[in-house]
């Protein structure tokens, strides 16, 4: 903390979201979903509940799934920040992605980008998930068309996929 | 008239943070993972205030296991916990407190100091460092000071944290004399359920199966944890079989004073705390649901 600085209504930070570095001035009660959605218009991540019971606002923070209504946007500062928009790797969807579409996984679609974000920090801390690994991991995120079935489905065949590609 | 400005400040370092805390009044608001603060700005229940950051202090970070003792940084988030080794050998009832807190979203974030300075009489790891007798590292400008999580808490969202203190750490003598380390938690469905009723227990079983030491605390059932001697010592030195257990129903429903709720009734949570004893007759703890043991 620099030494002259006590506590203020707008606050510096810097982070990187998505691979690209972000400086801008965040109020005190300013969330991180705010930020996101609002300011940084990625409108993928999703406000459902907004007091962390539904899992839409999931993101990755330093390979973590968190969930951003939760986030203050000040607590962004430094961070490396990954939404739904940064699992595209060159204008193609990503393999959890491709897996997630073809595996029926997706209904109204509400869910998916905090279910996405949820398994993607899964399958990056754990390539080779149990079925009990990947419920445990979107357990914190919810689907009112209760579509849980395909939803792990997908991330089994990810997980598959994934594994294929590096042997 | 102007509503007062929510301010922001996250210092760096702890010496940085009660020096500070000196210079603030005591509305300032303290906020480690956020998780909490973050629903109080949203609701309004808190507005204006000034949030004091401490998720930069390396000094409320980290587990250290000593031989006999186990000291757990504040800051140390529920996924820390639910995944130490140290944790798992010194204090097994608070890694499983940990493993079903919340969702993975919120044990990433979340922090047992912030769950220990919430007091909610639902906080999970709560019964979990009752059965251990944890002891509060609490640090000032001026002092620091040691206090028992009996005394710290003293009712819902009341704690005896005084102005311009921090809580640093949490000091566990490790439970290696216990045979079975348990937590169960009844909850409206698996993830994401505010206890209807915990329950934290230690046993210390002889090899024919009669309890030599018990420590038993239950959670959601009472303004704070529920750590009854008189339920302990009746259990002390019997075989720990359902008739046993049966026989201390009118010890357990003196000991605590649940309360009708949104979440359950007063009467259900009756049952559920004699129940939940009554598992320490099964092998494996459980996080149920309603729907799972309906």
């Amino acid at each position: 903390m620099d030494r002259n600085m006590g506590p203020n209504a707008r606050i510096p930070v810097v982070f990187t979201i998505n691979g690209k570095e972000v400086s801008l001035e965040v109020g005190a009660d300013e969330t991180a979903l705010h930020v996101i959605r609002d300011r940084l218009l990625l409108k993928g991540t999703k406000e459902g509940c907004g007091i962390g019971e539904c899992g839409a606002c999931t993101i990755v923070v330093d390979g973590k799934a968190v969930n951003a209504c939760l986030m203050l946007a000040a607590q962004l500062q430094g961070r490396n920040i990954m939404t739904v928009e940064g699992l595209i790797e060159k204008h193609e969807l990503s393999v959890l992605q491709k897996a997630f579409l073809e595996d029926h996984a997706v209904q109204c679609g509400f869910c998916t980008p905090g279910m996405l974000m949820s398994s993607c920090a899964l399958l990056k801390d754990k390539p080779r998930p149990d079925k009990g690994d990947i419920v445990d991991a979107i357990s914190g995120n919810l689907c009112r068309c209760t579509g849980y079935q395909q939803v792990v489905g997908a991330i089994q065949d990810a997980a598959r996929r994934l594994s294929r590609e590096k042997a | 008239m102007m509503r007062p400005k929510a301010t922001y400040v996250r210092p760096g370092t702890l010496t940085e943070a009660v020096d500070l805390l000196q210079d603030l009044d005591d509305r300032c608001k303290l906020l480690a993972g956020g998780t909490d603060v973050a629903t109080e700005l949203r609701s309004g229940a808190i507005r204006g205030r000034c949030l004091v950051d401490l998720s930069a202090l390396p000094e409320l970070k980290g587990i250290h296991e000593a031989e006999e003792e186990l000291v757990i940084g504040s800051g140390v988030t529920l996924s820390e916990i639910a995944s130490s080794a140290g944790v798992a050998r010194g204090a097994p009832a608070l890694a499983k407190a940990a493993a079903v807190f919340g969702s993975r979203q919120i044990r990433n974030m979340a922090t047992i100091g912030g769950n220990i300075c919430r007091a909610s009489p639902a906080g999970d790891t709560l019964p979990a460092l009752y059965v251990q007798d944890a002891e509060l590292e609490l640090t000032s400008s001026s002092k620091t000071r040691r206090v028992s999580i009996r005394d710290f808490i003293q009712g819902p969202g009341r704690i005896a944290l005084k102005a311009g203190e921090i809580l640093k750490c949490i000091r566990l003598k490790k439970a290696a004399d216990f045979t079975m380390h348990r937590f169960d938690k009844i909850g409206n469905r698996k993830a994401l359920a505010v206890s209807i009723v915990n329950l934290a227990g230690l046993v210390a079983l002889s090899p024919d199966g009669i309890i030599q030491r018990i420590r038993l605390a239950w959670g959601s059932v009472a303004p704070t944890v529920v750590r009854s001697s008189r339920v302990e010592a009746f259990l002390t030195g019997k075989p720990l079989r359902m008739e046993t257990l049966d026989q201390a129903y009118p010890l357990v429903q003196d000991a605590i004073s649940p309360i009708d709720d949104a979440r359950a009734s007063a009467a259900y949570r009756r049952r559920v705390a004699v129940g939940l004893l009554f598992r320490l007759t099964t092998q494996q703890e459980s996080s149920d649901s309603i729907m799972d043991i309906a």
